[in-house]
């Protein structure tokens, strides 16, 4: 059934701005050029054969290895034709930032924080773009896979000459 | 400022309507920020609660959150598949069998194997879950009574809680982290006088529920301090990603236990209550009614519930019996290996949903093929429904903040995980 959404991306966008589409266990999935990622996602919500209206989630994925490095992953899902979508795009190590879609749904704000937080991917337009489950003063982004799983980060200070 | 309004002029704490008075109404008084939490005797939940007041009005809040991050997923990616249901447990931690079976579910659909669970496996997830259902709506609506001073609602609920809590403690051994499913099935079997004691339960619970409805919803108190306050449109929820509960309050008729059945609830009949207005008293009247409906699958559950193995008959996933663990040469490997190395699974990605305590709980798996998931993200219903609360709480009182938080229900294992 969601077949219908691929084919109506294929069908509407030119082929260098949908990379990839495919379906595995029973999660149908496209891939996007970062620069189509607002204007794909804005048109699945918009297009009334798609109606993909809810927003459900967002994250990164760390590909250590891979070049491009990161991809961005969003699901929507569509409360009136009850069929879903996974959107993916990659980004770059070196400077890795995708338009933010808090303008077409509000509840992309926390979900995109996360993902600065936890990846340190940069969301361009983003309307307040603070970490969210790390303090402020952290360092890193703990979710990439070259950042060490064992470690402390005290947030006390340290007087001079004491010691742990 | 015509006479009208000044004769007019009607301030009453708690109807949330404060934000439609006209502003020469009032004292003039000066904005000041005011700190809620992180930890706060109202709030049963760590969380911050930036608020700029006006006197007793909210101007903005900031809603911040991760005070209980516990890295899930980082201690996800460097533990065997079966390593992390002790971690699901610990996501929601009043209804951590919904975790479990959420989990399940996902990489049982990676090993596409998720059409040969056996089926007294899945009634008996159903009943589990749906257990952990009843307790986690009892906890959010016990607290939330508390919060408002309706202490004996407290016991009468906490009470019922745990009686269920003792049932699947005797089930699984554990009173609150169960880690009772594993993939391909569950643990251990029910024991041999459960549906008897559940079906008592049941009974207990639905007298207890009565009670609560019959002390809350037509009190007086309690009804001006939800009527009317924290509401959310169908078109907030849809665009905020509000599910379960909140988002059904809000009139969006969704439950993935309805709209794609998993496991065996399209076996059974109940109803998905819906609510019209979206205020606090919408959330709270739809989680009585779902308490409800769970009990009524619960039973239909219990008179269906098929005899045959509870795990599946798989050397990949499953673990041999014991008995030929210490007998056999060839059990004993496939033990070593299945506890050191992990289950196996095939490269790959999922997205699998289910219908948890707070709305869809979803697990986003990237699998590299190796015995630990390269990715485990879980997408927290919690996490979406307390973003809302920047949105509905300017405008209310400070006092409304407690309701409206309460009937939010996050919980702060599965928020900040």
């Amino acid at each position: 059934m969601a077949k219908i959404i691929l084919d109506r991306l294929v069908e509407h966008f030119v082929a260098g701005e949908i990379v990839e589409t495919g379906s595995q266990h029973g999660n149908e999935w496209a891939r996007v050029a970062p620069a189509n990622w607002r204007a794909v996602a804005q048109f699945l919500r918009d297009d009334p054969v798609t109606a993909l209206n809810m927003f459900i989630d967002l994250t990164c994925v760390d590909r250590l290895g891979r070049t491009p490095r990161f991809d961005v992953v969003m699901h929507l899902y569509s409360v009136d034709k009850k069929h879903r979508v996974r959107l993916l795009a990659a980004v770059s190590e070196e400077d890795p930032h995708i338009d933010s879609l808090v303008a077409l749904w509000p509840g992309a704000n926390w979900f995109e924080r996360e993902a600065f937080d936890l990846y340190g991917v940069r969301f361009v337009g983003h309307p307040d773009l603070r970490r969210i489950l790390m303090y402020p003063e952290f360092v890193g982004h703990p979710l990439r896979k070259d950042f060490p799983k064992e470690g402390r980060q005290p947030l006390l200070r340290r007087l001079p000459g004491s010691v742990d | 400022m015509d006479d009208s309004s000044q004769t007019s002029r009607r301030v009453v704490i708690g109807l949330g309507d404060a934000a439609n008075l006209p502003e020469d109404d009032e004292l003039p008084t000066e904005s000041m920020p005011l700190n809620m939490g992180p930890s706060h005797p109202a709030t049963h939940g760590t969380v911050r609660m930036v608020l700029e007041v006006e006197g007793e009005k909210i101007r903005s809040a900031d809603v911040q959150i991760g005070f209980l991050h516990r890295c899930f997923e980082k201690e996800a990616e460097n533990a065997t598949w079966t390593q992390i249901f002790p971690y699901t447990d610990r996501l929601n931690y009043v209804s951590p069998m919904l975790c479990n079976v959420g989990y399940a579910l996902a990489v049982e659909k990676l090993l596409d194997i998720d059409d040969r669970i056996p089926e007294r496996a899945q009634f008996i997830r159903v009943i589990v879950g749906e257990i952990s259902r009843i307790t986690d709506h009892l906890t959010c609506l016990a607290a939330s009574a508390m919060e408002l001073a309706a202490f004996t609602v407290f016991f009468y609920l906490m009470k019922a809680r745990e009686w269920l809590w003792e049932l699947l403690e005797e089930v699984s051994g554990a009173r609150l982290t169960h880690s009772y499913v594993r993939i391909g099935g569950v643990v251990a079997d029910l024991t041999d006088d459960f549906c008897p004691k559940l079906r008592d339960i049941l009974r207990r619970c639905r007298a207890a529920i009565a009670d609560v409805d019959k002390m809350l919803t037509s009190n007086r108190i309690f009804r001006d301090r939800m009527d009317g306050i924290g509401i959310i449109t169908r078109d907030d929820a849809i665009g905020w990603g509000l599910t379960g509960p909140v988002g059904r309050s809000a009139g969006l008729a969704y439950d993935v236990r309805k709209d794609h059945p998993y496991l065996v609830y399209d076996r059974f009949d109940f109803d998905v209550p819906v609510g019209s207005r979206g205020d606090n008293f919408d959330r709270y009247a739809v989680r009585l009614e779902e308490m409800r409906q769970s009990m009524r699958i619960l039973e239909q559950a219990m008179d269906l519930l098929p005899a045959g193995p509870i795990l599946i008959d798989d050397a990949r996933v499953a673990l041999p019996p014991k008995r030929e663990v210490y007998n056999t040469i060839e059990s004993m490997i496939a033990h070593f290996k299945l506890i050191m190395d992990g289950i196996v699974v095939p490269p790959g990605e999922i997205y699998s949903f289910t219908e948890g305590g707070n709305g869809e709980l979803g697990f986003y798996i990237v699998s590299n093929g190796t015995g630990q998931p390269w990715k485990c993200r879980v997408r927290p219903p919690c996490f979406a429904n307390t973003a809302v609360l920047n949105k509905i709480l300017p405008g209310l009182f400070i006092a409304d903040v407690v309701p409206t938080f309460g009937m939010i229900n996050m919980i702060g294992g599965e928020c900040d995980r």
